[in-house]
């Protein structure tokens, strides 16, 4: 795996998945911001750890995805890296075009559960990830072995 | 035309109703069943039930012949993206998508979502009309060429009453378009002569309103 000294990730969507990056990232020392618009989404980041997640150095910023002070507040204008993964596709879908568009940010990843648009934005050049295509092929690949 | 709407809450129900009245060929799409339900009573086939960011949703609506999408829905982040599909992978030429949250404005824009109509943009506007900051209203903005066109009355005492055009003086990037004297409009010429009681609107370069304003609209206190 490369690392990338220093890299400022910011993560848009403090759920299961966008938690787990969070700490994964900040353990591999990258210095990690947080944006969730629910004030308890901290508890996910804390879990199993011994301190705090400011405390750790991470950042977390209470705000709605799409509001642009909100984005600022967490630092979108300084970001490296820039993961959507709230619960919204679409909202994940457009806040991952402002990131690169208008803050010309290079790394930009977006969770997309349809993928009917995972796969049109990435024909259009967004780095989309789909689990639920993922799942798709997993499960048909298990059901595949089962049978032979 | 044929035309397709997301989104049947208030608005999106009335814009249907007013474009089937004018003769338009138009799909509606709601994703909420009960409202989908209350809907479906008025508008019959006319309106489909389910998610309108949904691709295959959208496709069943027939948005590829559609000739105008009009994106409606209580959320922008869905306005934005089905405009931005209906235009960019479906083709369709006009779309027009509604802005809940005037913030949210520039994101329409970068997305090529355009127009995109804020109600609340609207009523501050229509505020701004009814109580003009500098008795100043603005007539039209044009942020990306950063103008304006403002309608300001000429107040008794103000510097510029009773002064031709040509000696207004008026600051580089200001100009005196039109004057309104008792419900006639006129373009004025160098020579017609500014009076206290006229409407007149200038077009400025953003940040020149107060400058513009003091030369109409505040009486000079005489010494």
């Amino acid at each position: 795996m490369v690392r990338v000294p220093g890299m400022f990730v910011l993560i848009v969507g403090a759920g299961r998945v966008g938690s787990a990056i969070a700490k994964g990232m900040l353990s591999e020392g990258h210095e990690v911001s947080v944006l969730d618009e629910d004030p308890e989404a901290i508890a996910l980041l804390e879990r199993g750890q011994d301190s705090g997640w400011e405390d750790m150095g991470g950042q977390f910023t209470v705000g709605t995805a799409l509001e642009i002070d909100a984005l600022l507040a967490a630092g979108i204008d300084r970001a490296d890296a820039f993961v959507a993964s709230t619960d919204g596709d679409n909202t994940n879908l457009i806040i991952a075009q402002i990131a690169k568009k208008r803050f010309d940010i290079e790394k930009v990843v977006v969770r997309v559960l349809d993928p009917l648009r995972a796969a049109w934005y990435r024909e259009q050049g967004l780095h989309t990830v789909c689990p639920t295509q993922v799942a798709i092929e997993m499960l048909e690949a298990a059901v595949r072995e089962e049978v032979a | 035309m044929y035309v397709v709407v997301v989104g049947g809450g208030k608005v999106g129900w009335n814009l249907a109703r007013e474009l089937i009245d004018k003769g338009h060929e138009l799909t509606l799409i709601e994703a909420n069943q009960r409202r989908y339900a209350t809907v479906e009573d008025a508008l019959e086939h006319r309106v489909h039930y389910g998610d309108g960011s949904e691709l295959w949703v959208l496709e069943r609506a027939g948005i590829e012949r559609a000739e105008m999408v009009i994106a409606v829905t209580g959320d922008d982040e869905d306005n934005l993206l089905i405009c931005q599909v209906a235009r960019e992978k479906y083709g369709v030429e006009r779309v027009i998508a509604r802005c809940n949250n005037p913030r949210n404005l520039p994101h329409f824009d970068l997305l090529g979502a355009k127009p995109a109509v804020s109600a609340t943009d609207l009523i501050l506007r229509l505020i701004e009309h009814e109580v003009p900051q500098y008795g100043m209203i603005h007539l039209l903005d044009l942020p990306e060429q950063e103008l304006e066109i403002v309608e300001l009355e000429v107040v008794p005492g103000a510097p510029a009453a009773g002064i031709e055009v040509r000696q207004l003086g008026l600051p580089d990037g200001a100009l005196l378009i039109s004057i309104v004297r008792e419900n006639r409009g006129f373009v004025p010429r160098a020579d017609s002569t500014v009076e206290a009681g006229d409407k007149v609107l200038v077009m400025l370069e953003m940040g020149l309103e107060e400058e513009i304003n003091k030369r109409f609209a505040e009486a000079v206190a005489v010494g």
